[in-house]
Formats: C-alpha cells, structure tokens, sequence
C-alpha cells in the first residue's frame, strides 16, 4: 500500500517533467503549467491548515502577496540574488503569519477566524498598495530577475517549470510526512474533536499555530517563486478573491488529500483558460461547473477516487 | 482521611453564573483504588471530572496530584503529567481508524516534531513503530484486537467505549478518570467492562469513575464517594456508604435496593 503510492507519486513526477518537452514552445501552456505548480503549493499549505488541522483561513493571497513582494523587494532593490530571497520571502511570510496566528488562534475559532483572515488578507493588500517605498503602490515591481545558476539563467518557461516542479515535489513530501507521523496526527486530532485533543495531551493551541504559520510559508514560498516566473507584480493580483480560489481548489481537490490539492490547482487554473472562448459568460459557467463539482463530490477528487477504488475492489 | 491519597481534593468550588455547581468538596483517591463517585443527576459529579482534567476551571480550593496542583494548569499538560479521561458523551476521533484513535494517545509520551518528521528513519522511524505496536496492545488490551483499521465511528456503542479507554491508556495515566463508562452498554457489555477494569487496575492505574450503574459501583468499587447538590454526603467502603441514611435519602430509597 506505502510502496504503491510511493510508485504512483514517481510516475506523476516523470509525468510531470515531460511537460517542457511536450509543450516545447507554446509558451502560453507552459506558463498555465508554472502557475499550477505554483498554486498547488499554496494550496497544499492551505490543506495543512483546512484538511489536517481543521482550521479555515481566507488570507492566504496574503501570505502569497509578501511572499512575492519580499522577494521582489530583495531582488530589485537590494540586488540580492533569487536562491538568496527565497528562504527570506518563506521566513517573511511565516513571520506574519505567526504574528496573525497567534493572537487569532488563541481566541478565534470556526467562522470567527475566517472573518479575523479576512480582514487581515484586506489590511494586506491596502498596505501592499500604500506603502510606496516597499511595494512602489499600484504600479507594481517590474524587473524581477530570472533565477540563475552559474551562467544558466532559467529564463525560459520551460526550464523554470522545473524549479516550480522540485518545489512542488519537496513540498508535497514535507507535507506526507507531517500527515504520516505525529505532528499530522494531533492536527487531525484537533479537526476531529479538539476538546478530546487537548485531552490526549495534545497542546492544541500551539499546533493550531503551526498549522497556520505552515500555510503561510507555503503561500510565501509560493508567491516568490510566481514573481520570478512571470518578473512583475502588482498588489492587484493579491486580493480577497485570489484567497477564495485557493480555499475552491483545496475544497475541490479533498481537503486533506495532497494529491486533490495538487489535482484542485492544476484543474482550476486550466478550467478558466478552456472556458476563455466563452468570453464573458465564462464565469458563469466556471462557477456552475465548480458548484456542481462540490455537489457532487462532497469529500472532493480525493473522495471520489476513494469511492471509485472501493467499487472496483469488491467488482 | 488521615494518609494523602493520590488525587487529593480540597474545598472546592466551581459556580456557573449564579449557580455553584461543586462547593467545598473534599475527596481524597487512595493510590491503587477504584473509586466511584456517584450520587443523583445534576449533583456535581461530571463537573468535578471536568475541574480535575483541566476543562473547567476551579473557582476555588485545590486539586493536589502526586504533591502537584493542577488547577490553573491547561488540560493538555494535565495529561501529560498522568491525568487521563474519558467523555460520557463520547468524544472518539470519529474519521480517524480506532488504531489512530489509540495512536494519538501517545502524543505526551513521544517527541516528533515538525523537523523530525521530516526524517525518514531512526528515531522517528523507531518511535512511529513503537507507537503503533502500543496501540495494537492496547486495542488487544481491551478486548478489540481485530477493529483497528475499522473507523471510530462505524464502531458498535460499546466498542466505541472501549477504544477511548485504550486511548486513554496510551497517554500512560497513573490516575484514569472514567465518566459514565457503562452508559449505553447490555448486561454482557458491562460484566466485559468490569473485568476490564480490574485489568486495569491491575497495571498500576488508580480509576476514578462516575457510574449510575450501581450494580457495576457496589462490584467494583474500593472506594465510594456520594455527591449531592455539589457536595459530598458520604465517602467510605461500598457495604457503609450503602446503608449510610443520608445516601438512602439523597437517592430516595434508590440505594436500598442494592444493600
């Protein structure tokens, strides 16, 4: 069963890195499949929070947003290099997730929480808009160098959806660790009843905390690498909005299913470019399909298969 | 009560708004007994349970455990410093497998944190094993060797309060606080619980339990304590605290029956 996932896992990632090679030179699939890998991780970070540890957070384009803007800060002003403001745009945003989470989740729960993020996510894009002198307000950084290595700049879409996709392999492991050992079990614990939680000796307070300052550095690592891909960015593309997708993708995918919140993203991030030739109307029909998806799949993708696997298994 | 038993209560106190729920109540638990403590409903009884394991907070007096006072202290650490508990309204993880149930048990005696989860192998590879073959021993322990991938909630009634027995076990309590462990059993069930309860006993652990059964109270019991509007009435062996007139009195006759 372990070694069985562990070979499924192996052929999605060799899946995975023939896309450059498939798509070689249509830059537009390329780039959809750099911002699927790049959600994937944010949305992964946000299954940590929703799907393991039972708590809802509706900011995290926020934390994608610093993450982003830390990045783009150190590259463009201080001329540090990508590999440089990557752990530095990770630290940021786990910081400020701390600093939120920790009086939010000492107190908040459920609805109360998500309404804390909420207002957070907003003061978050305000500041990103007004404080001038760290996000130059709505005209966003330009100029954001590629990464590089050596004399290799991985400028090309192709070669940085590899970079996307290590990140999104060594994130996904991070995240089946947690969910197979201790620290994964108490934040499951703490979903399923906390007050029986705390009565395993489980501090569920500070693992609440965890959970979250988790999500946040997902979200972090995930907005410096997006900036480095597409080289601009505005405090526009960070709003409210951007957070209810990621919380749709997690939703769709199977809240605390890895592979559904890989599977969320990639599909939510292609279902509105197959449904572009509907113009205007698109949304509608994207907010129709996803609600008829929940609907339908109440425990998301992940569940779906799971039943579809135990109808095969007695057939 | 002249020698310091193991859980020691002193005066005390908890009120709801106006209502005082537990007043001045002193029990005192002898290491190695079980000890019921039983009176009518609404007598104090599951919030006294709920002051000692940290869930309430005590308005006054104290809760001295092995030398220690635990009120003021987080239910969380409560636990890790040998307090366990079960729910009468039963409180299983109910998604989880009753073998995670069990497992999570171990939390305040094993140590991976988020950066040894990371390591697959040694220590953390040794504890997840470990944590696991405790788990099926204690699935074993009270009788359930076979449901450990079966999910908590698809669970009979009575197994359902058994594997939060086991999960209470796996956090190693030396005092295991048991609210209501019969409700909701048959006849078969609970002369199953008794012998259960003895075995444990037999491990080292003192109980503590809050039944209205009182044929399980008189069988098993070493010690009784009865409570009545918030308060104890009685405490002593179960022959004295049956034919005690202010117990009869408190239960109307109920505890005749059973003397």
């Amino acid at each position: 069963m372990k070694s069985r996932s562990f070979l499924l896992a192996l052929l999605i990632i060799a899946l995975a890195s023939l896309v450059p090679v498939v798509f070689r030179g249509n830059d537009y699939v390329l780039n959809l499949f750099v911002v699927a890998g790049v959600y994937a991780i944010v949305v992964m970070g946000l299954g940590i929070l929703l799907g393991f540890a039972g708590q809802l957070s509706l900011a995290q384009a926020a934390f994608f947003g610093i993450g982003a803007y830390t990045s783009a800060f150190l590259t463009t002003r201080v001329s540090w290099n990508f590999w440089e403001a990557l752990p530095v745009a990770v630290l940021a945003s786990a910081l400020v997730a701390l600093a939120v989470g920790y009086p939010s989740l000492r107190q908040l729960s459920g609805h109360y929480l998500a309404l804390a993020t909420i207002g957070f996510g907003i003061i978050a894009q305000l500041v990103l808009i007004n404080w001038k002198a760290f996000s130059n307000g709505s005209d966003g950084i330009t100029g954001i160098p590629a990464p590089a290595i050596g004399s290799y700049t991985f400028d090309s879409y192709g070669a940085y959806f590899y970079i996307v996709l290590a990140f999104v392999v060594l994130t996904a492991y991070i995240t089946a660790r947690l969910k197979a050992t201790r620290v994964g079990r108490a934040m499951h614990a703490i979903r399923e009843n906390e007050m029986a939680a705390n009565a395993m000796g489980i501090d569920a307070t500070k693992y609440k905390i965890l959970a979250f300052v988790l999500a946040g550095a997902y979200a972090g690592l995930a907005g410096s690498l997006l900036a480095h891909s597409i080289k601009f960015i505005s405090p526009d593309s960070y709003s409210f909005d951007q957070s209810v997708v990621f919380l749709v993708m997690l939703i769709l995918g199977g809240s605390s299913s890895i592979g559904g919140a890989i599977l969320g993203a990639v599909i939510l991030t292609f279902l509105p470019e197959v449904l572009r030739p509907l113009k205007n109307s698109y949304i509608m029909v994207y907010g129709a399909a996803v609600i008829a998806m929940i609907i339908f799949m109440p425990q998301g993708l992940a569940g779906l298969f799971g039943v579809l696997k135990r109808r095969f298994a007695r057939a | 009560m002249p020698e310091r038993g193991l859980l020691e209560l002193r005066g005390l106190e908890k009120r709801f708004g106006g209502v005082t729920a537990v007043t001045n109540l002193n029990m005192s638990v002898r290491e190695g007994d079980i000890h019921a403590l039983i009176g009518p409903n609404g007598s104090g009884k599951t919030t006294t349970l709920n002051v000692i394991s940290g869930i309430y907070r005590a308005d006054g007096g104290s809760i001295a455990f092995q030398g220690t006072e635990l009120s003021g202290m987080r239910p969380h650490a409560i636990t890790a410093s040998g307090v366990a508990r079960t729910f009468q309204n039963i409180r299983l993880f109910a998604q989880l497998s009753a073998l995670e149930n069990v497992m999570i048990g171990r939390h305040p005696r094993t140590k991976t944190g988020f950066f040894g989860a990371l390591v697959p192998g040694g220590a953390t590879a040794r504890e997840e094993r470990d944590t696991r073959e405790r788990a099926h021993e204690l699935l074993a322990f009270v009788g359930l060797p076979d449901i450990a991938h079966a999910q908590a909630r698809s669970l009979p009634y009575g197994d359902q309060r058994r594997v939060e027995i086991a999960r209470a076990l796996a956090t190693e309590p030396r005092l295991l606080l048991l609210d209501e462990p019969a409700a909701g059993m048959n006849a078969r069930e609970t002369t199953d619980l008794i012998g259960l309860l003895r075995r444990i006993r037999d491990r080292g652990i003192t109980l503590l339990l809050i039944e209205h059964d009182m044929n399980l109270v008189m069988t098993v019991s070493d010690r009784i304590t009865v409570l009545n509007f918030g308060t104890h009435i009685a405490e002593g062996v179960p022959a004295d605290v049956s034919r005690n007139p202010d117990v009869i009195a408190a239960y109307l006759g109920g505890a005749a029956d059973v003397a």
